[in-house]
């Protein structure tokens, strides 16, 4: 099957990648771009662990096909920190131990961060909503949700 | 180790610093299982099975071998013929059968050949071009069913001694174990209830599928990198089934997506190599979720009949337990555990406990988190519950009366030694959840549950480098935040900070056996080697400053980071740094590292009290937690926040397996259910925060006094939650998982 050729953004680099027309979008960061912070959990976009954001929204980068990027903006965890400050969310992670094993944390980080540029202000119940297409097995979610929540104050205090 | 020589002042053990390995796990930086590559790269794909029991007449592989895309295409007859013993002694030969069928497919997803191709996609298609004749063979998945004596028989011969006379070929072990008079027991009861229950296999569900790049030659040398608990099984396993020196096979630990126990063992690995070894190159090989639940290693389902009978002050007089395990189409299921550990808690004169272990068609069961113990403690704990209700007992008084203490004869057998149970229960009555006013609709439960935890073979290296950092080579994978606690435990016997010792978990070529991240081992284990490591660097410090100083080694005394005088008499010297020492190490007797290797036998059981608030919908029969509280002995907790994480885990597992999670098969003997989708973890807006208390009553096997924690958080929220649920919807909960449709079953059951 011939191949796609398609020019995109990622983290604000323009880069291109020769795709199958099969091929995920996950598949072509992973394998293409040699961008491996988004995981593969289950293919299904159950999980979250392959959450990016395309021109600013936050998609389940195994739904989406690589050649469906031509000309978008995509985000992933690579371009969260800015040089070498990490973004408040990652320091909170590291900081409350929202993390164990670490395989959901790139999904985790991203859909995060996506909901606190949409509502600076969540409930926990929002945030419970929002992040419920993340699945993390290790740490019951209750430091994750903290994390989450204390970030937003954090950031509403420093605006 | 005497009490009186460990350590119970601390520096920098139960401080809370981030984790060394929290920026490469922020910032997409650190890899995991599927992360890597290698030049001239082949990508595998596994054809599997897709009946539950069927011989295999025939593969024709003759068409994907001739397929331009494929380098290499394996069956069963590429990988070493481990003789065969009709005991089936051999672990080694049940995972060969396991990874790569042989004669007969003895579950739906069981592997029967694999291929090596140029792309991800070139390998799955050419899956399709494999041609495999089966002879359908009748099947059984359900463990009651299986032991029936009309059952299919998965393989005959697979039995061992412990098995009675007359049992169906299906029940390959038999445990049976405890102390007392029972009978006498339950005559000295007020009231005595026999109950029996139910549970569903569920998956670790890890969120890392199982990912390895293994490369092979035909001079048996290889290099294998692989997403596992444990890297010298690995090692061991592969190179066992496939014909080739242990220590000329490499393997080095990917950063690991979870495993609670699942990734204990090999699947996809010898494959891998098998396929790299054909091809001559590479070759990766990554399941996909649906592969990961069809043909890993799920819990055992189980099937219980409990008899327990107390008097009316709530003292037990006797108790015992049937406890029959499921787990697929190999020996191995946890029965005995189940058996051993369900009435563990429990000080009791008479107590008589019988494990199966059950095979049927299904994946072979793996370990997931104190295997076996959940299942248990939900039948014992629910017939304790009932007692308490029917007695009108406070189930935490009833607990405490009848709870093991030091010296307590086990229901399994030893004595114990310092335990904590009592400090759980003491902890749990105290708590302000306890006596928190219930809403209409809402039941509360409560439940103990214990865990034996485990030692196991050990190896750690520690060297200073000559600016007085510290490099800390351990093998035991980081699951869950372990680095931080071994660089406390270093800097606590070093007295350098933290943050100038670097962990690594190294490969096998870099240190001495280590067996698998398992059996909450490895702060204790690995812990106990770092401690044993750095002291043995320390002592040569010691010998360096006291040739410096021209004094004896023994007056020389380790204190705060420096060797100092270690009294009056031994001369008037300056404390000198650590730092001072390594700067010319070089020149004063060679480079500083202490080591230490062996199998840690302290490990320390440990025990916890779960208290659970649930709310039943009887419109939807759903289930909604509303309060949970996690207590548990830890012996000392290194990093508290990370200790907490475990209790917090382990009480998520335990509600996604007491209310949603089952494998579900269908008359085809197919499962159902292979993608998240549709077996259902806990999501975030499921849960309620996981509120913990560390219980610290010091493990007198270890130096600090640990104990592990990862397992027992998950042994007592099954039958907690079930309690809870029976309590709130007025009716007694025999089956897991409690799932909307069995609720509302057990609620028109009841009227």
């Amino acid at each position: 099957m011939s191949k796609f050729h398609v020019s995109t953004t990622v983290n604000g680099d323009t880069v291109e990648y020769l795709c199958d027309p099969r091929e995920t979008l996950l598949d072509c960061l992973r394998d293409k771009l040699n961008l491996t912070g988004a995981k593969e959990g289950c293919g299904t976009g159950d999980c979250g662990a392959c959450s990016v954001t395309v021109d600013g929204r936050l998609v389940c980068s195994c739904l989406m096909l690589g050649v469906e990027a031509d000309g978008k903006q995509v985000e992933t965890v690579e371009g969260i920190a800015e040089g070498d400050i990490l973004h408040p969310l990652q320091k909170k992670f590291i900081e409350y131990a929202a993390l164990q094993c670490g395989i959901c944390t790139p999904g985790i980080l991203v859909a995060a961060k996506s909901l606190l540029e949409k509502n600076p202000n969540p409930t926990e119940e929002e945030t419970r909503y929002w992040l419920a297409g993340n699945l993390c097995r290790c740490t019951g979610y209750d430091k994750i949700i903290r994390a989450v929540m204390d970030t937003a104050a954090d950031l509403r205090e420093a605006s | 180790m005497a009490l009186d020589d460990r350590k119970s002042e601390f520096s920098f053990v139960g401080t809370r610093p981030d984790r060394p390995d929290g920026l490469d796990k922020v910032t997409g930086r650190a890899k995991f299982g599927a992360d890597t590559s290698a030049p001239g790269m082949l990508h595998g794909a596994i054809l599997r099975s897709p009946h539950a029991h069927a011989r295999i007449i025939k593969i024709d592989t003759s068409k994907a071998d001739a397929h331009k895309d494929v380098k290499a295409v394996v069956t069963r007859a590429d990988f070493a013929d481990v003789p065969f013993k009709p005991g089936l002694e051999g672990e080694f030969w049940n995972v060969l059968e396991n990874v790569m069928a042989g004669d007969k497919a003895l579950y739906d997803g069981h592997a029967v050949a694999a291929v090596a191709a140029t792309s991800a996609l070139a390998a799955r298609d050419a899956l399709k071009l494999i041609e495999v004749e089966y002879e359908v063979l009748p099947h059984v998945t359900d463990v009651d069913k299986a032991m029936a004596p009309d059952a299919p028989v998965i393989r005959e011969g697979a039995a061992d001694y412990s098995v009675p006379e007359g049992m169906h070929p299906n029940v390959v072990r038999y445990h049976e174990s405890g102390h007392g008079d029972i009978e006498a027991g339950f005559a000295e009861a007020d009231l005595v209830i026999e109950d029996s229950f139910v549970t569903e296999a569920t998956h670790q569900g890890y969120i890392e599928p199982h990912a390895c790049l293994g490369m092979l030659g035909n001079d048996g040398k290889g290099e294998l990198w692989c997403t596992t608990q444990g890297h010298w099984i690995a090692q061991k396993t592969c190179a066992a089934l496939l014909g080739i020196e242990t220590s000329q096979l490499r393997v080095t630990a990917s950063e690991i997506g979870g495993g609670f126990g699942g990734k204990t063992t090999v699947f996809i690995e010898p494959v891998a190599l098998a396929l790299s070894r054909k091809a001559n190159r590479p070759v990766k090989v990554v399941m996909t979720r649906s592969e990961v639940f069809r043909a890993t290693g799920p819990t055992s389902s189980a099937s219980m009949d409990i008899k327990i009978g107390m008097k009316k002050d709530g003292t037990i007089t006797g108790a015992q337990g049937i406890f029959r395990l499921q787990g697929g189409a190999f020996p191995g299921a946890p029965g005995d555990m189940t058996a051993m550990c369900g009435f563990a808690p429990y000080n009791l004169t008479n107590v008589h406990q019988v494990g199966y272990d059950v095979m049927a068609n299904r994946p072979k069961q793996a370990a997931y988190r104190a295997p076996g113990a959940p299942m248990g403690a939900f039948a014992v704990e629910s017939v304790i519950d009932e007692l308490c209700n029917q007695l009108s007992l406070d189930p935490i008084d009833v607990r405490l009366k009848n709870a093991a203490y030091e010296g307590t004869k086990a229901s399994y057998g030893p004595r114990y030694e310092r335990i904590g149970l009592v400090e759980t229960l003491e902890a749990a009555k105290a708590h302000p959840h306890y006596a928190a006013p219930l809403k209409p609709g809402q039941g509360r439960g409560v439940s103990c549950g214990f865990w034996f935890n485990h030692g196991g073979e050990t190896s750690v290296s520690l060297a200073l480098s000559e600016d007085g950092s510290a490099q800390l080579m351990v093998g035991t994978p980081d699951i869950g935040g372990s680095r931080a606690s071994m660089a406390l435990m270093a800097a606590e016997v070093l007295g350098i900070p933290y943050e100038n010792i670097r962990v690594t978990i190294a490969d096998t070529a870099t240190l001495g056996y280590n067996d698998v991240s398992h059996g909450s081992r490895v702060t204790y284990a690995s812990g106990l080697a770092t401690i044993k490591a750095a002291h043995h660097a320390v002592d040569k410090l010691c010998e360096r400053a006291a040739a410096k100083w021209g004094i004896p080694v023994d007056a020389v005394k380790w204190e705060n980071g420096c060797a100092v005088p270690s009294g009056p008499n031994a001369g008037d010297f300056d404390p000198m740094p650590l730092a001072d020492i390594t700067a010319d190490m070089g020149s004063t007797g060679g480079p500083i590292s202490g080591h230490f290797e062996a199998t840690p036998e302290g490990a320390g059981v440990s025990f916890g009290t779960h208290i659970v608030d649930a709310e039943v919908d009887p419109e939807t029969g759903k289930t909604s937690i509303t309060r949970y509280t996690v207590i548990q002995d830890a012996g000392k907790a290194i990093h508290p926040t990370y200790v907490e994480g475990q209790y917090q885990g382990g009480a998520a597992q335990g509600i996604g397996w007491a209310l949603n999670e089952e494998y579900i098969y269908g008359d085809d003997g197919r499962l159902q259910n292979s993608i998240f989708l549709d077996y259902r973890i806990p999501v975030a807006s499921d849960l309620p925060m996981i509120d913990t208390v560390i219980v610290e009553v010091p493990n007198p096997g270890h130096p600090f006094g640990v104990r592990g924690v990862g397992e027992t958080g998950i042994v007592p929220p099954l039958a907690a939650i079930a309690n809870a649920v029976s309590n709130a919807a007025g009716v007694r909960m025999r089956q897991l998982p409690m799932s909307p449709p069995r609720i509302l079953a057990a609620l028109k059951d009841n009227g």
